[in-house]
């Protein structure tokens, strides 16, 4: 048996001689190969916000699967000094953990890149390939050797090939040793171990290859006082700031960290003294009872809002009709996923745009915010709750899981403490008293959006009936045509009043000097950017237009309209976003070029840049 | 159409303690059919507010879809009303009840809007013990689609084309013994002496109360062989005890015999007093009231009246540990951590 092994081992480089090739300092993409449950995420992690704290941009990916324990995860980290924050096609170096994908994972290095993975067994030669180097680090041994139980060892074992990596990469070792330190400071007990695993894997690498390797990291103060979070977490903090005290939900990935997080923040930040708590968080029973929730919430005057993704907007239709039709302002943030159907959990897409612009049967449109960077998600969901109650209608926040989940380099949140909480036409018990008449769909101001009440507000004025039946100006139930049709057309002049009221686009390089315009939104942004430097350097300048809301605003049709030909860049099949563009603008469908990238990852600039150069050619 | 009343209300009519009379308390005309068995239940419904002089702006009406759900519209006119969409009128009153706790929530459903399309939420909002008032206008068939039969419609009770419904029946106050409501109660459109009292003692509760009200269907499932109609719940009805509702500031002038009645006192200080007590029956003893719902059923009877109380109890807001104050009154003081708060946030991103 042992001779058999023998035999298969592949040659392995003992001083690190092979592994020489030309220095790359601070441009690379590295990824972890692991089994789902073992505690890898907290080691990744340690390792990507490392890099971060020694000012090199950062961007970590999750790659995981809709399971708790057993199956491959993976975790991508692109390192970029000039700050490119999308994913980059080709790996420089893996760190396989997992037995189950290490075929893939050989495969996936780019030539000349590097596999670091658990020597403490032979490597079978099946997994041996030409073109790459194999760096062995026994990590089970050392573990097996320096710690005592089953778990500890299944975990230290992550932190080994972290310190392997600080030495290999050049990684500055006291910035790492303080996040561990960091990380464990509520269980301090086990800060000793993981300083230990780190120096282990040190100490290996060191002696065993020429550290560090010619990809390299070195320090840089490019981060400046940026953040590192997911979108997420952004999200539940900006419902906090926005004042929600009401939020509903049902748990579904990739959504379901948003609404923790907001209770996260609520203990610490909304319970008085005495533990009493100025929020109500409950679990619905499913995706119907979480926006009716919020929608029979807010309706009484508390700001409230839902989380959830694909499959739950496609529940949520029937109220979100009602809410558009009623009038009643709701907030639900859509961290978007790979669908249709269950589709894949786990993965990300923009591709429930025409879902959500539309839901619920009958002439229905909603408003839509597109964050694109976890600050824009704390910014955007608070500007939603000022949305919401300014039209009186639903706002969505359409992130997606990969803004959602994994963490990105972000400015820092900020509040303006001078700013006031807009809380939309709402008729106090005094603005009764000196009212002649209140009519809760009467268009007083001309702009489509009528004064409201909240329950219990006066003794016998301004009371009402809320219905998704048709009604006329004072709320009264009615069946007759003019004045059905009088409010189905005030609520066309509230959405011409939204226009003016959301996020207005970003443009990018200056208007007008190309004939090529990008249009892009979300997360496409990071790889969209990066693609206009690629394009750039291969001679084609492109300018550039990032949507932020529907309804379009002016500038997005003036854009359209000083291009000749428009690429339009987004994470889904069908070119959804297209389809709003040409269906609310009336574009000419030919001026629109589809740039779609639909396999669940997030979207490259290489797939970005490909596509377009043949949009150019065949134009 | 709604056709509102007039609103000239004669001098001479009498006012309760908070100032309305009788007809504040109406809304607009219905649209139901004529001798429908909602109308005398919104009657019952206003009759109860303007008697225990409840501000009508503290009051909020909700529903879901259908004929019950349609008479918010038809009784206190003055309060804010939500008629929501179908089988949903739960989770828009927990919703409105987690902004302002101070509020009473009347919830009117019919027994398709919770025996079938509404099942979920229903269970769900008794399991969270809402503080609310539950009332199923029940009359074992959909009415605004001419009359199909519902979930609640007992095996073999025969429909208006004649045919007989195979399928069991779902019986709501079962169910919500079953689940745990703290309020229980079952009536007949057609016994205000009975509904009036219930529907004041659920108010008073201050948890979730569930009325089950046997409301005949006059155009659909009033039909002989039926056992939604008049004639048959009139002959059928057994109670477990007769209703009367002492408000707190009330002193009790009557005596009552002891051993047949029972006076319970609920959390706001009021009482429910019963008399002629059915045998074997404790109204704060869930499982003797579960065995008397079993035997009547056993013998073909509809066991009306008060079921099962637990005047003690958490509900929602209790649960949730929310302060004192409604929500929707917090101020952005109160909600907004502010900006030095955030670059303390920010700082652990760092």
């Amino acid at each position: 048996m042992k001779n058999s092994e023998t035999s298969n081992e592949m040659p392995v480089p003992v001083n690190g001689k092979s592994h020489l090739g030309p220095v790359i300092v601070n441009d690379m993409v590295i990824r972890f190969a692991n089994v789902n449950g073992t505690g890898s995420a907290s080691a990744n992690n340690l390792f990507a916000k490392s890099i971060f704290r020694m000012g090199i941009p950062v961007s970590p990916k999750n790659i995981f699967p809709s399971n708790i324990q057993g199956l491959p995860t993976w975790y991508e980290v692109r390192i970029s000094d000039k700050g490119y924050l999308g994913r980059r096609e080709g790996i420089d170096l893996m760190v396989s953990i997992n037995p189950q994908s290490m075929l893939k994972d050989v495969a996936s290095v780019r030539e000349g890149g590097y596999f670091i993975y658990d020597n403490t067994k032979p490597l079978h030669s099946d997994f041996f390939r030409e073109g790459i180097h194999f760096l062995g680090i026994p990590m089970t041994r050392l573990t097996m050797e320096h710690f005592q139980d089953p778990r500890g060892r299944l975990l230290y074992k992550n932190i080994i090939y972290v310190g392997a990596l600080t030495a290999l990469l050049n990684m500055d070792e006291e910035v790492v040793r303080d996040i561990i330190r960091e990380q464990f400071k509520k269980k301090e007990k086990l800060i000793p171990n993981n300083l230990l695993a780190l120096e282990l894997g040190v100490k290996y690498a060191r002696e065993h290859f020429d550290c560090p390797l010619p990809i390299r990291v070195e320090k840089r103060d490019y981060v400046q006082n940026s953040i590192l979070v997911d979108g997420n977490t952004a999200c539940g903090l900006g419902a906090i700031y926005a004042g929600a005290t009401v939020a509903a939900w049902y748990p579904i990935t990739p959504s379901t960290s948003v609404v923790n997080a907001f209770e996260k923040y609520a203990k610490r930040l909304r319970a008085t003294p005495e533990g009493k708590m100025k929020v109500a968080v409950v679990q619905a029973e499913d995706e119907l009872a979480a926006i009716g929730m919020v929608i029979g919430a807010s309706w009484n005057g508390a700001r409230s809002f839902t989380a959830t993704s694909g499959p739950g907007v496609s529940l949520m239709n029937e109220f979100l009709g009602l809410a558009y039709f009623a009038e009643i302002p709701a907030v639900l943030i859509d961290v978007q996923r790979g669908g249709p159907s269950t589709g894949m959990p786990t993965r990300t897409q923009q591709s429930d745009l025409i879902l959500a612009a539309y839901a619920s049967h009958g002439d229905t449109k909603h408003v839509l915010l597109f964050p694109s960077t976890p600050t824009e998600c704390f910014d955007m969901t608070a500007e939603a709750f000022d949305l919401a109650e300014r039209l009186q209608t639903p706002i969505m926040v359409m992130t997606d899981l990969d803004l959602g989940m994994n963490e990105h380099m972000t400015a820092p949140f900020s509040w303006d403490d001078k700013k006031r909480y807009d809380r939309g036409k709402v008729l106090s018990a005094e603005d009764l008293d000196n009212l002649k008449e209140f009519g809760r769909y009467l268009d007083v101001d001309g702009d489509g959006i009528t004064y409201r009440t909240i329950p219990g507000v006066h003794p016998d004025k301004g009371s009402f009936f809320t219905r998704g039946t048709s009604r006329d100006e004072y709320a009264r139930y009615t069946e007759e045509g003019a004045p059905y049709q009088r409010n189905m057309d005030r609520l066309v002049r509230k959405w011409h009043t939204a226009k003016g009221l959301v996020p207005k686009p970003e443009f990018y390089q200056h208007k007008t000097e190309s004939n090529f315009g990008m249009i892009f939104f979300g997360t496409s942004t990071y790889a969209a950017l990066e693609a206009l430097d690629l394009l750039q350097a291969e001679g084609h300048g492109i300018d550039a237009m990032r949507i932020k809301s529907f309804p379009f605003t002016e500038e997005v049709e003036r854009f359209i309209d000083d291009h000749e030909i428009v690429f339009v860049i987004e994470q889904n099949r069908d070119a959804q976003m297209r389809s709003l563009l040409i269906n609310e603008l009336e574009i000419n469908p030919k001026k629109l070029i589809r740039i779609l990238h639909y396999d669940g990852f997030p979207i490259t600039a290489d797939t970005i840049a490909r596509q377009i150069q043949k949009g150019i050619l065949v134009s | 159409m709604s056709y509102q009343r007039p609103v000239f209300r004669h001098p001479s009519l009498s006012k309760n303690e908070v100032g309305f009379t009788r007809a504040d308390y109406e809304g607009a005309i219905s649209t139901l059919c004529a001798g429908c068995g909602h109308d005398s239940i919104s009657g019952s419904i206003a009759q109860a507010c303007y008697e225990m002089s409840i501000e009508p702006h503290r009051l909020a009406k909700l529903s879901g879809i259908g004929c019950s759900s349609k008479t918010p519209t038809y009784f206190l006119g003055k309060s804010h009303g939500f008629n929501s969409v179908h089988g949903r009128m739960p989770s828009v009153a927990t919703g409105a009840l987690l902004a302002n706790k101070d509020l009473i929530y009347l919830g009117v459903s019919g027994d398709g809007d919770t025996a079938s399309i509404g099942m979920g939420q229903f269970v769900h909002a008794v399991r969270r013990n809402l503080n609310m008032v539950y009332i199923v206008m029940n009359n074992g068939c959909y009415g605004l689609t001419k009359g199909q039969d519902s979930a609640t419609a007992d095996a073999g009770s025969i429909n208006k084309s004649g045919s007989a419904n195979p399928f069991q029946a779902i019986d709501l106050v079962g169910l919500g013994l079953e689940l745990g409501a703290t309020f229980v109660a079952r009536s007949f459109s057609g016994d205000k002496t009975q509904l009036v009292p219930l529907i004041k003692a659920a108010i008073s509760h201050p948890g979730f109360a569930l009325i089950d009200v046997l409301s005949p269907c006059v155009t659909f499932n009033n039909n002989p062989g039926s056992t939604k109609s008049y004639d048959f719940v009139r002959a059928h009805m057994e109670a477990t005890a007769t209703v009367d509702f002492v408000p707190e500031k009330k002193e009790i002038t009557v005596d009552y015999d002891e051993g047949t009645s029972r006076r319970l006192k609920l959390h706001d200080g009021s009482y429910i007093q019963l008399q002629k007590l059915a045998d074997n029956w404790d109204p704060m003893d869930r499982d003797s009231a579960l065995v008397a719902l079993n035997e009547a059923r056993a013998k073909n009877e509809i066991l009306t009246g008060l079921l099962y109380v637990q005047p003690e109890s958490r509900n929602l807001h209790g649960l949730l540990n929310t302060v004192d104050t409604p929500l929707n009154e917090l101020k952005e003081e109160d909600l907004c951590p502010g900006a030095a708060t955030l670059d303390s946030i920010n700082q652990g991103f760092r």
